[in-house]
């Protein structure tokens, strides 16, 4: 008892802070990566080769003047960015990042906790995401930030749907709603062979969810300033960004988690098998951003309602169907 | 106390809650505060804002919310449905397809009806 709970505090502390420092670090991955593709340096002042950006950039927010508009509704705009970061530092409590190891006799599963409806969880924390959006987006009392918050919620709504929809084909052949035994049930092949339409869906609709380019409209800059978060500055400001690249983590390691194998691979320790498939799916998500240009609103809507939601439905009666024909 | 508790999950939600407050708070005390009347109107490209910000939006939005609340909730039924499908067969399967269908219906309904067009 004494033991699983001092295993739980220093998981749940190690966990924290390495969402909190690779969401910072990857502002500047994000950066590098942005500069390579349009064939520039990126970074180079702070530390060696940019290292040290990240630091120099949180410092200043910290200083920043904490600008609240004379007439916005202030509770709800202090509160926003912080409804809009704990989801993401909070859902990665239910994901396992690595085979149960041994300490001093008992087995230490390498998951905070393991909860018999991680997925479902899972879900229920990312769909809050929207309120920090819209919330804030209300709050500000601006045009710009109201416009932003109002196309990002039904940008967000509507792309939860194929959200939760592309997870079915994972949980009818895993048959269960635990991320520890959805990982196990990989052990022989990743789900992304049985359910390529689902993996896709949830690229596409993740991307969408979490308001990245190509589905960036709330925050257009050539048309809304910054969308919802145009009224905001100092710290308040890097909390719309924390939550989003911590956003990004949370979604590559549930990809990972569900359609890559989770930590399972051949040689290397669970752990580093683990950060290697996050990375590469965090490595995706930056790539969409820098190469492809930004929907129409109209465009956005046709696709998340008239393309992946039917999509995501024939997934499910196929997968269905076949799981039936083989006799599984 | 069973290792699959919801008990450490409130813990980093009291972590969570605790971070965003304190680094909120820290830095409103630590910025400087040298307010002048102009910074604190809302933004609209350096001119005076006009009119009322709260303005009117399209209905379009109102009616997104209620097909995310139909469809969402539906596709929540498929979850427990789909954590046992291997132990219902056939039945089972028959009986979701049906219920995909009638989805799929209400889909096609509102697509013909043009409510999912923006213009």
């Amino acid at each position: 008892m004494i033991f699983w709970l001092i295993s739980t505090i220093i998981k749940i502390i190690v966990v924290f802070g390495i969402i909190l420092l690779a969401a910072a670090y990857l502002t500047l991955l994000e950066r590098k990566i942005a500069a390579r593709i349009q064939n520039r340096l990126g970074p180079m002042e702070a530390g060696f080769h940019g290292l040290l950006q990240p630091i120099a950039d949180g410092i200043k927010l910290f200083f920043k003047e904490d600008i609240i508009p004379a007439e916005a509704n202030k509770a709800l705009f202090i509160l926003a960015p912080i409804i809009a970061v704990i989801p993401a530092l909070v859902t990665f409590s239910v994901i396992p990042f690595g085979a149960p190891v041994k300490i001093l006799g008992h087995i230490v599963p390498l998951q905070i906790t393991d909860v018999n409806i991680g997925i479902l969880f899972i879900l229920a924390l990312t769909s809050l995401g929207v309120y920090g959006v819209v919330v804030g987006g209300w709050a500000s009392n601006s045009k710009y930030a109201l416009l932003g918050g109002l196309r990002t919620a039904a940008q967000m709504i509507s792309y939860e749907i194929s959200l939760a929809l592309s997870i079915i084909g994972v949980i009818m052949i895993a048959g269960s709603l635990s991320l520890a035994n959805i990982v196990s049930a990989q052990s022989h092949i990743w789900f992304i062979v049985f359910q390529p339409a689902g993996f896709l869906i949830y690229l596409i609709a993740s991307t969408a969810e979490m308001n990245r380019v190509p589905f960036d409209l709330g925050e257009a800059e050539g048309e809304l300033v910054a969308g919802f978060h145009t009224e905001y500055s100092s710290m308040k400001f890097a909390f719309y960004f924390i939550g989003e690249y911590a956003q990004i983590v949370v979604n590559s390691a549930i990809i990972t988690t569900l359609f890559l194998g989770g930590w399972q691979g051949p040689f290397l320790p669970s752990v580093i098998w683990f950060i290697i498939k996050v990375f590469a799916v965090i490595l995706v998500y930056l790539w969409f951003r820098w190469t492809y240009p930004r929907l129409r609103y109209d465009e956005l809507m046709h696709f998340g309602w008239k393309f992946l939601l039917p999509l995501a439905l024939a997934n499910i009666i196929v997968t269905g169907f076949v799981m039936i024909l083989l006799g599984k | 106390m069973a290792e699959n508790s919801f008990l450490p999950i409130l813990i980093i939600l009291i972590l969570a809650i605790v971070f965003a407050f304190a680094t909120v708070g820290l830095s409103a005390f630590l910025g400087k505060n040298t307010y002048e009347k102009g910074k604190l109107k809302p933004y609209e490209c350096g001119v005076e804002p006009v009119g009322n910000p709260h303005i009117r939006f399209d209905i379009k939005f109102y009616l997104i919310a209620i097909f995310f609340l139909l469809f969402d909730i539906e596709a929540l039924f498929l979850f427990p449905w789909a954590a046992v499908f291997i132990k219902l067969g056939l039945f089972g399967f028959v009986e979701m397809f049906l219920f995909i269908v009638i989805l799929l219906l209400g889909l096609i309904y509102i697509w013909k009806k043009g409510a999912l067009e923006w213009d």
